[in-house]
């Protein structure tokens, strides 16, 4: 007999937006925001400090009653259920929500009375989970004394206890090193392999190409989503980079020839963004009548820094912002 | 020395123990003046213990060399003078206006009666803030208080300047604005000493160094660290099944990581590999929509030789 409750919860977007928006005074932190993220999708909310992103999260955790619009998770509309919805989903905020003076166990245990996981269960998730995260000779370590790759891991630890649906990182890799920083993607792979569905945001924007797809937030509105490739393919403009031993002469030649609209020097590298239909045969024959010595040039696919640039800097003709799929 | 650029820093054998912890193990630095030099490492690598060395605050347990000119061991205190240091927190009064952060800082660091005038009109002028000159300092975008506080920083016209993870936050305008002023700083002479986590402001330096375990593991341009020690090569592959590609490419024993919607392959030989990798998905009736070598990003490069040393 076919499952009709549960074929309905696979159809069910992991979370729905529609119009989402809070205003603290006079100042708007989420305006009018819809998204839908599938299941199984690790989605970026991706954008500077102050953009809105911790907001959004807290609209969603249910932390936070949003003015007006509304947003469903699994299925549970966040003003309706906010309580149903915190069993299905787990939370990491930007401080990890650890408990300093409590040890890794300590912490760990904490979060699974908080959330009701039965005694019996516990053995077998607990060390599942410290397995993932490799934080098993740790245990009796006080959280404050690890370190904030470890502390990371023991918050992802803890807001994974209850095996959610849909994971909640606020931040998750700010100030942490680079190592540990690709530690987390892999154990967030890991987790999107077993279907957990996976939010999180980010201020880095070469991070967010780790993501399946992103949205960009800017003043409290979605500039675009998309696959990461697809956002950077945006951009009308192409783009070159040169490798030029680095002097002010080069930039400034670089600047002066016709056709290039930007300059933006990157150590011994320049990437010049072009008019459209400018060829890079044209720009680096003017650079060289310059005497500027090019050792190198490939054309490059725009970073996401630079769609996100000129996406705010507004107005590129022929640029499409909005839904992209 | 025998480049021809002069020198900003240059020490040899710096080390610092504490205790029986080797924190800082014999490492040689040199900077030329101008330079933006990247100082690379995760926490606890020895980058802190290695700046407040060079910034004449910590006594190194050996090992010499001069900082603007300045011996560390002996001169500590001219080297005060003759650094800005700006950290990721601005360190600014958020209750004091822009004017009166600038006014503190000025006295601080001793800036000449003379010259308090000029100074404040270009920090004011370069960070943008004419117009918000009598604003307090805690109702600034993010952007504006990065540039005061690197006003603030080099009031005193110091030849080095210290900028610790820098743009932490700062919404990318801003920090694009932020990293053409340093080059500017730099064009006019102003040698610039850098730490970070975040490669996407490793690209902005023209030299790069990689710190862990207290040694220095890889030292160049940023180019030059990309092609010298990245001797694998990565392939970016697009299919309509990431994960089942992932099964397929681990149980082959590929080296092979999700990156988005894509995977990432590090091989030997991206032209072999490449036939290897199609005819295996083919067999497993995956389609493969794109397949192309992609530049290893700093952070490949990084991690790859954190995890080898």
């Amino acid at each position: 007999m076919r499952d009709l409750a549960k074929e309905k919860a696979v159809d069910e977007k992991a979370i729905k937006i529609s119009g989402l928006t809070k205003a603290f005074g006079a100042h708007t932190a989420v305006d009018h925001i819809d998204l839908e993220v599938g299941r199984g999708e690790l989605f970026g909310l991706v954008g500077p400090d102050g953009a809105g992103k911790t907001t959004v999260m807290r609209l969603l955790t249910a932390i936070m009653t949003p003015d007006s619009g509304e947003a469903w998770i699994a299925g549970e509309s966040v003003l309706d259920r906010p309580e149903r919805i915190k069993e299905r989903i787990g939370y990491m905020s930007q401080q990890f929500g650890l408990y300093e003076d409590l040890t890794v166990m300590e912490n760990i245990r904490f979060y699974a009375d908080l959330y009701g996981v039965a005694h019996r269960e516990r053995p077998a998730r607990v060390d599942r989970l410290l397995a993932f995260s490799n934080l098993g000779p740790f245990r009796d370590r006080l959280a404050g004394n690890l370190s904030g790759g470890m502390k990371q891991k023991l918050g992802l630890t803890c807001a994974l206890i209850h095996t959610p649906e849909i994971l909640f990182l606020d931040e998750p890799t700010g100030g942490v090193d680079p190592v540990s920083r690709r530690d987390l993607w892999r154990i967030l792979y890991d987790l999107l392999r077993e279907g957990v569905t996976i939010f999180v945001s980010t201020a880095y924007l070469d991070e967010a190409e780790r993501c399946t797809r992103i949205g960009l937030i800017h003043r409290g509105g979605l500039l675009v989503t998309g696959e990461p490739r697809k956002v950077r393919h945006m951009l009308p403009f192409p783009m070159i980079e040169v490798l030029s031993p680095y002097s002010r002469r080069a930039r400034d030649a670089a600047a002066a020839v016709e056709g290039v609209r930007g300059v933006v020097v990157y150590g011994d590298r320049l990437h010049l963004s072009l008019e459209k239909g400018v060829i890079a045969d044209e720009v680096l024959a003017a650079l060289a009548s310059r005497g500027i010595t090019v050792t190198g040039q490939r054309t490059i696919l725009p970073s996401l820094e630079d769609v996100f640039i000129a996406l705010v800097t507004g107005s590129e003709a022929g640029m499409t912002a909005g839904q992209e799929r | 020395m025998t480049d021809g650029a002069e020198t900003a820093v240059e020490v040899r054998g710096l080390s610092r123990t504490f205790g029986t912890f080797v924190a800082v193990d014999a490492i040689d630095l040199r900077i030329r003046k101008g330079e933006i030099f990247g100082f690379l490492g995760p926490n606890g690598a020895g980058k802190s213990t290695t700046i407040r060395m060079l910034c004449g605050l910590l006594m190194p347990t050996a090992g010499s060399g001069t900082v603007g000119g300045c011996d560390i061991l002996t001169q500590s205190e001219s080297i005060k003078k003759r650094i800005g240091y700006m950290s990721q927190k601005f360190s600014l009064y958020d209750d004091l206006t822009v004017e009166e952060n600038i006014a503190f800082f000025g006295g601080v660091y001793q800036v000449a009666k003379a010259k308090k005038g000029t100074r404040k009109a270009w920090v004011l002028e370069m960070a943008g803030l004419a117009e918000e000159r009598a604003a307090l300092t805690r109702t600034l975008a993010k952007g504006f208080k990065q540039r005061l506080a690197l006003g603030c920083a080099i009031l005193h016209e110091p030849p080095l300047l210290f900028l610790d993870e820098p743009t932490s936050g700062v919404d990318p305008l801003s920090r694009r604005k932020f990293w053409s002023l340093i080059r500017e700083l730099a064009d006019g002479g102003t040698t610039i000493f850098v730490t970070t986590h975040y490669m996407e402001e490793a690209d902005y330096c023209d030299r790069l160094a990689l710190i862990y375990r207290g040694r220095i593991i890889a030292e160049g341009t940023p180019t030059e660290l990309r092609q010298r020690h990245m001797k694998r090569e990565i392939l970016e592959i697009e299919t309509d099944s990431t994960i089942g590609a992932l099964e397929v490419l681990l149980a082959s024993g590929i080296d092979c990581a999700v990156f988005g919607s894509t995977l990432h392959c590090t091989v030997e030989d991206a032209a072999a590999s490449d036939r290897t990798i199609r005819r295996l998905l083919d067999t497993s009736a995956i389609t493969v929509d794109r397949m192309e070598r992609v530049m290893p990003s700093l952070e490949d490069v990084f991690v790859t030789l954190i995890e080898v040393s």
